[in-house]
C-alpha cells in the first residue's frame, strides 16, 4: 500500500516498548512546584520512534505520546500533592502543531489506527483524571495550536491563548491533509465545548484557525491573555483550580517502580500476568492472577507495598500487555482470557478497595484498574473469556470475562475442582467501561430488574449452570464437549475476516446510548479510518500523501 | 447403562469413549422410539431374515440371520482408517486429511452433515406402509433389509454428530427423529423426501432414482478432507449398492412381468393390459418421468456458489474425485450448464467451481441412463414395441435453471397452459395411482407365491431358494 508496509517487511521493526520513566524521556520536562505540575513539550526533532521524518515545531508520535502517558501516570501516584497540570510548551510562539504529518505519510494503516487510539485513550484519561481524581487540567497556549495540539489542548479543562494578534487555535486537518481532527477534537469542540456546529464547520475547514476575541467568543478557548501577563495568569489559574481539589498535601507518593517483565518467543511474562502467543493459531492467552492470599489489608500495608500492590502491580502489567500486543502483534487476532487463583483473596480485595475509595491512593488504584479494563473493549481484537477449574473469574477479575465477546465455561460435574463465578459489588459501577456504564448495565440494557437480580447473587459461587441462567456466560460445554468445543470456537473465529469481526465487535460491545468516548472510539475514528485507506488521503495523488513535497493534490470528487 | 459393544457393533471403539456413550444414551431410546413409531407398521414382531454388519472384514458386514426388526443391531463403522490419507482438492489440497473438524467448517460441514442424514429416516417414513402389500415374502424381506440399512445410514451420521460438533451436533442428531416425512409443519429438509411413495411400484422407483442420488451424494462426500465423514460415507456405500439393486431388479421384473402379459394375450393397448392385472408400460413411463425428475432437483441449482465453497474448501469433491486427472483446484476450467433464454434452451460455459451440482447431476445421469437401457432390453428380449426415454433434463424441474419454465419431456420449452394440457400424459394422475394401488391390496405372504404383477427374481437372498421364509409372522 504505502512505502512504510515495504520497509517493514525488509527490516522488521523493533517491538514498541510501552514503559518509560523521567530520565528517558526526549520530549517533555516535567516540573513540579507547589500543587502545580508542568509538563513541557519540547520534542526533539530527531527523536521519532520510527526513522523516515523530523518532528519540527512540536509536532509528535507515538513515542511522544507514551512519555505523556507515562508523565501523567507518575503525576497521579507519584505525585498526590499535585492538584492542576499545565501543559505549556518550550518552543517559541508554537504550542503544538499536531500530529507529525511525514510520518502519519510513511506509516501503515494499522499504526495510524494504534496511534491514534493510543492518543485518544491518553486524552481520554486526562479527563477521566479530572473527573476522578481531582486533577485538573489547563493548556497554556503560548503560540500555535494546531490539530492534535489543539486536540490536546481540548482534552484539558482550561484553555488559555496567547493573544499576539497572530497566534491561533485551528484544526487544519481537512483543509491541509484531507482527514479529520480524529484524535477526539471534532467531539470535543461539540460535545464538550459545545461550539455551534456551523462555527465549527467554518473552524475545522479553514487551516489558518481563528485567533484573539474571536476564538474566546467562539467558546474554542475559555481565555486569551496578553503576552506580558501570560505567565503569570497561567500561573494565578493553575492555583485557582487547585482550590479545588481533594487531592492530600503533604504526602508521599508511591514509586512506579519498572515493572517485572520478561519477553520471549512465547510471549509476555510479568507477575501476575502472562501472554502465551501461538503464532500459528494467531491467538493470545492472557492469564491474570489474583492476589496471593486475602491476608487482612490495611492501608499502610497498601502504601507500603506500593507499585507492588497487587491491584496496581496487575493493572500495571495487564495495561502493557494489552499496548505491546495491539502495537506489536497485529496478527494475533483471538485474545483468550483466563484468570487463576483464589477468589476470596479477590473478593476480598475487592471490599477493601470500596471501603477506602475516599483514600487518593486507592482511588488512583480505582481508576488505573478502570483505565486498564476499558482498554479491552475498545480494542480491535476478539476476546474469549474461559473459565475452567482453577480460574478466578470473581469481583473485579470478572470485569475481564464481561468485557470478552463471549464466555465460556466448564460445566464440570460435582466436585470441589469445578469452575466458578462470583460477583462483586466491583461489578455494578466502580469500574465502569468508556460509555460511563457497567459492564452488567451494558450487558443488561440497564434493565434494572434484572441488574438487581444479580446484585442478590453477589458473593455467590455460581456454577456453570447457575451462571449460565443469570446470563453471565456464553455456553457451558461439559468436561467431554469441552476441548473440542473450544478449539472450534477458536478456529472459526481465526478463519472470519479481521476486519469485519473489528467492526462487528465495536458494535456489539457499545449498545444503545453514546458518551463524548463512546463518539470519539466509535464514530470520529471509524469515520477517520475510513478516509484513512481512502485514495483521496493515501492514493499517489492524496492530500495525506503528498502533503510538504509540492505536488498537487488530486481528489476523486464522486461523494460518497 | 447399555453394553455398548454388545449392543452396537462398531469400529469406533465405543466402549471407551465417553462422548460418544454419553450422547447415545439419550439417542438411542430416542432412536427405538421413533423407529415403533414411524418404522414399517406392525411389524415389530416379525422375524426377519436380515443382514447386519457386525465389522467391515469382508466378512463382517453381511451376516445374515433372523432378525426382529427392533432388535436389529444398527451398527456403526467406519472404513479403516489410512494415515497417508489427505485433502484431494481444494485450496488445502496435498495436507493430511483432517481428523478432527477445522473449526472454520464447522457449521458447513454440520449442514452437509445434517442434511445427508435427514434424508434417511425420512425414506423409512415414506415406506411405512408398504409392507402391508408386498408382493411376495422375498420383496417383503427386501424393503426391511433397505428400511434397517437407512436406520444405519442414519446411525452413521448421528455418530459423526454426536462424536464432533458436541451439544449443537446432539441437537442436530434429536432434530433428525423430530422431523416427518410429508408433514407440513415439521417437514424433512429436502423436497423428494416429503413426497408419498404410495405403492411399490414408487418404491422400486424411490429406491432406483433417489437412492442413487444417496449413493452419488455419499460418494462425493467420501472424497471429503474431513476424514471421519469420508470413512463414514465409504462404508455406507457398500450397503446403498443392494438398495438400488432392489429398486433396479424391482422396477425391470415388474416390466418383465408386463411384457409377459401382453405377449402371452397379445394385447398392447393399456387399457386391455391393465385389465389383465398387470402395470402397463405408460404409466411404468409416468412413474419413471416423476421419480427422475423430482430426484434431479435433489442436485440443488445448476450454478451454485455453496458448492464451489465446499469444493474449494475441500469438503465435497466431485464423483470419483481421486480418479480425475486434472488440477482438482478447477481455478482455470469451465463446464457447460444448460438455461432457458427467449423460449429457447441454450448452453453456456460457466467456472466449473460454480457449476459442481451440474457435474454431479450428469454424472448422475449418465448411470440412470445405463439402468433404463438394461429395463429396455427386458422390453426388447420380450419382443414388444415400446421405448422408455428418459425425459429431457429440465422437465417438471422445480429447482435451478429450468424451474418455472415448462418443459416437455423432449425438451420442447411450452407455455404453461399448453403443458398442463399434457401433464397426464407425461406424469401419473390420481386415476394412475389408484389403478396401481388396486393392484396391491393385500400382501401375498405364502412363501415362493409373487403378486399377478411382477415376476419373480433370477435368486433368493444369499442362495436361499425362492420359496424360503424370508419373513415369519409371528
Amino acid at each position: 500500500m504505502d512505502v512504510a508496509v515495504t520497509q517493514e517487511v525488509k527490516t522488521k521493526p523493533a517491538p514498541v516498548d510501552y514503559q518509560t520513566e523521567p530520565s528517558r524521556y526526549k520530549h517533555w520536562r516535567v516540573s513540579f512546584e507547589g500543587p502545580v505540575a508542568t509538563l513541557t513539550m519540547d520534542v526533539a526533532e530527531e527523536g521519532g520512534i520510527r526513522p523516515g521524518y523530523k518532528l519540527k515545531l512540536n509536532s509528535y508520535d507515538l513515542g511522544v505520546d507514551i512519555e505523556l502517558h507515562d508523565a501523567l501516570q507518575r503525576i497521579r501516584f507519584e505525585h498526590p500533592e499535585i492538584r492542576t497540570v499545565v501543559f505549556a510548551s518550550a518552543k517559541n510562539r508554537i504550542f503544538c502543531s499536531g500530529a507529525n504529518i511525514y510520518m502519519l505519510g510513511l506509516s501503515t494503516h494499522a499504526w495510524k489506527v494504534n496511534f491514534c487510539k493510543f492518543t485518544n485513550e491518553t486524552r481520554n484519561g486526562i479527563e477521566d483524571a479530572s473527573r476522578n481524581s481531582g486533577l485538573k487540567f489547563l493548556a497554556a497556549c503560548n503560540g500555535t495550536t494546531a490539530g492534535g495540539g489543539y486536540e490536546l489542548a481540548l482534552a484539558c479543562d482550561e484553555i488559555i491563548l496567547i493573544d499576539d494578534r497572530s497566534s491561533a487555535v485551528s484544526l487544519p486537518e481537512l483543509p491541509l491533509l484531507g482527514v479529520l481532527p480524529g484524535t477526539g477534537g471534532l467531539t470535543r469542540l461539540t460535545d464538550k465545548r459545545k461550539v455551534r456546529k456551523d462555527l465549527a464547520d467554518m473552524f475545522c475547514t479553514n487551516q489558518d484557525g481563528v485567533r484573539g476575541q474571536r476564538a474566546k467568543d467562539w467558546r474554542l478557548v475559555d481565555d486569551i491573555v496578553k503576552p506580558q501577563q501570560f505567565t503569570e495568569h497561567v500561573k494565578q489559574r493553575a492555583l485557582r483550580l487547585a482550590e479545588f481539589s481533594d487531592r492530600p498535601a503533604g504526602t508521599k507518593g508511591v514509586a512506579l517502580t519498572p515493572l517485572k517483565k520478561a519477553t520471549d518467543d512465547a510471549g509476555l511474562h510479568y507477575e501476575y500476568v502472562d501472554v502465551q502467543l501461538n503464532r500459528v493459531a494467531r491467538t493470545a492467552t492472557i492469564t491474570v492472577s489474583a492476589p496471593e492470599s486475602a491476608s487482612e489489608q490495611t492501608l499502610e500495608r497498601a502504601l507500603a507495598a506500593g507499585a507492588n500492590w497487587w491491584p496496581l502491580q496487575m493493572a500495571r502489567e495487564l495495561d502493557d500487555a494489552i499496548l505491546s500486543l495491539r502495537t506489536n502483534e497485529l496478527e494475533i487476532g483471538l485474545w483468550i482470557i483466563k484468570t487463576a487463583g483464589s477468589p476470596d483473596a479477590v473478593l476480598a480485595m475487592d471490599q477493601f478497595i470500596l471501603s477506602h475509595r475516599d483514600n487518593w491512593f486507592v482511588r488512583e488504584v480505582l481508576g488505573m484498574m478502570r483505565r486498564t479494563f476499558a482498554r479491552l473493549e475498545v480494542t480491535s481484537r476478539s476476546m474469549y473469556a474461559l473459565a475452567e477449574s482453577g480460574s478466578c473469574f470473581a469481583g473485579s477479575l470478572l470485569e475481564l470475562a464481561l468485557a470478552a465477546d463471549r464466555m465460556y465455561m466448564r460445566d464440570t460435574e460435582e466436585g470441589g475442582n469445578r469452575a466458578t463465578l462470583t460477583l462483586s459489588e466491583m461489578n455494578f459501577g466502580p469500574l465502569p467501561m468508556v460509555n460511563h456504564l457497567s459492564r452488567l448495565a451494558a450487558r443488561f440494557y440497564e434493565d434494572t430488574a434484572q441488574i438487581e437480580a444479580l446484585r442478590g447473587l453477589i458473593g455467590q459461587k455460581l456454577s456453570a449452570r447457575q451462571a449460565m441462567e443469570a446470563g453471565l456466560v456464553t455456553a457451558a460445554p461439559d468436561d467431554l464437549d469441552w476441548d473440542d468445543e473450544i478449539r472450534q470456537a477458536m478456529e472459526s473465529r481465526a478463519a472470519q475476516s479481521p476486519d469485519a469481526l473489528t467492526g462487528l465487535e465495536a458494535n456489539l460491545r457499545f449498545s444503545a446510548g453514546e458518551t463524548p468516548e463512546t463518539r470519539i472510539f466509535g464514530r470520529l475514528s471509524a469515520w477517520q479510518n475510513w478516509i484513512f485507506i481512502r485514495p483521496n488521503a493515501v492514493g499517489p495523488n492524496g492530500a495525506l500523501k503528498v502533503y510538504g513535497t509540492g505536488a498537487p493534490v488530486k481528489f476523486n470528487w464522486e461523494k460518497v | 447403562m447399555i453394553n455398548y459393544t454388545e449392543k452396537i457393533p462398531n469400529n469406533v471403539d465405543l466402549g471407551r469413549d465417553r462422548v460418544l456413550q454419553r450422547a447415545l444414551e439419550h439417542w438411542q431410546p430416542a432412536f427405538l422410539g421413533w423407529w415403533y413409531d414411524m418404522g414399517p407398521t406392525e411389524s415389530r414382531n416379525y422375524d426377519v431374515y436380515l443382514r447386519t454388519a457386525i465389522s467391515v472384514e469382508p466378512d463382517g458386514w453381511a451376516q445374515f440371520d433372523y432378525v426382529k426388526m427392533p432388535e436389529y443391531r444398527w451398527g456403526i463403522f467406519l472404513q479403516p482408517h489410512d494415515e497417508k490419507r489427505q485433502v484431494n482438492f481444494g485450496t488445502h489440497k496435498g495436507q493430511p486429511a483432517w481428523q478432527e473438524v477445522p473449526g472454520e467448517y464447522r457449521s458447513t460441514l454440520r449442514r452437509i452433515i445434517v442434511t445427508q442424514g435427514d434424508t434417511e429416516p425420512a425414506s423409512v417414513e415414506q415406506q411405512k406402509m408398504l409392507g402391508l402389500s408386498c408382493p411376495s415374502l422375498y420383496d417383503l424381506r427386501n424393503i426391511f433389509q433397505v428400511n434397517v440399512e437407512e436406520g444405519r445410514h442414519l446411525w452413521a451420521m448421528v455418530y459423526l454428530l454426536h462424536r464432533y460438533f458436541g451439544r449443537d451436533g446432539r441437537e442436530e442428531a434429536e432434530a433428525l427423529l423430530a422431523r416427518r416425512s410429508g408433514d407440513t409443519d415439521n417437514p424433512r429438509i429436502l423436497g423428494a423426501f416429503n413426497e408419498p411413495t404410495p405403492d411399490w411400484l414408487a418404491f422400486y422407483m424411490f429406491t432406483f432414482f433417489t437412492d442413487r442420488d444417496g449413493k452419488f451424494q455419499l460418494c462425493a462426500l467420501a472424497e471429503s478432507g474431513f476424514d471421519p465423514l469420508s470413512r463414514t460415507c465409504r462404508f455406507m456405500l457398500t450397503e446403498e449398492a443392494h438398495h438400488m439393486f432392489v429398486g433396479e431388479t424391482g422396477v425391470s421384473r415388474i416390466i418383465q412381468r408386463t411384457c409377459e402379459v401382453m405377449k402371452e394375450n397379445n394385447v398392447e393397448d393399456p387399457s386391455d393390459v391393465r385389465a389383465l392385472g398387470v402395470i402397463d408400460l405408460q404409466t411404468i413411463q409416468k412413474y419413471l418421468n416423476f421419480h427422475y425428475s423430482v430426484t434431479l432437483d435433489l442436485y440443488g441449482s445448476d450454478v451454485s456458489s455453496n458448492a464451489a465453497n465446499y469444493f474449494t474448501s475441500g469438503l465435497k469433491g466431485r464423483f470419483r474425485e481421486t480418479k480425475i486427472e486434472d488440477d482438482h483446484l478447477l481455478t482455470d476450467s469451465h463446464y457447460p450448464v444448460s438455461e432457458v433464454v427467449g423460449g429457447k434452451i441454450v448452453t453456456k460455459e460457466v467456472p466449473a467451481l460454480t457449476a459442481l451440482n451440474e457435474r454431479l447431476r450428469d454424472d448422475y445421469i449418465d448411470e440412470i441412463a445405463d439402468g433404463v437401457s438394461r429395463w429396455q432390453r427386458v422390453i426388447d428380449q420380450a419382443g414388444v414395441s415400446f421405448r422408455l426415454t428418459l425425459p429431457h433434463k429440465g422437465f417438471h424441474r422445480a429447482i435451478g435453471n429450468f424451474a418455472g419454465h415448462f418443459i416437455s419431456p423432449e425438451g420442447e420449452v411450452l407455455t404453461e397452459e399448453a403443458w398442463k394440457k399434457h401433464e397426464f400424459e407425461w406424469l401419473p394422475s390420481s386415476k394412475d395411482y389408484e389403478f396401481v394401488q388396486s393392484l396391491m391390496i393385500g400382501r401375498v405372504a405364502e412363501p415362493g407365491k409373487f403378486a399377478n404383477w411382477i415376476a419373480p427374481p433370477l435368486r433368493g437372498i444369499n442362495s436361499k431358494p425362492l420359496n424360503f421364509e424370508y419373513v415369519r409372522f409371528d
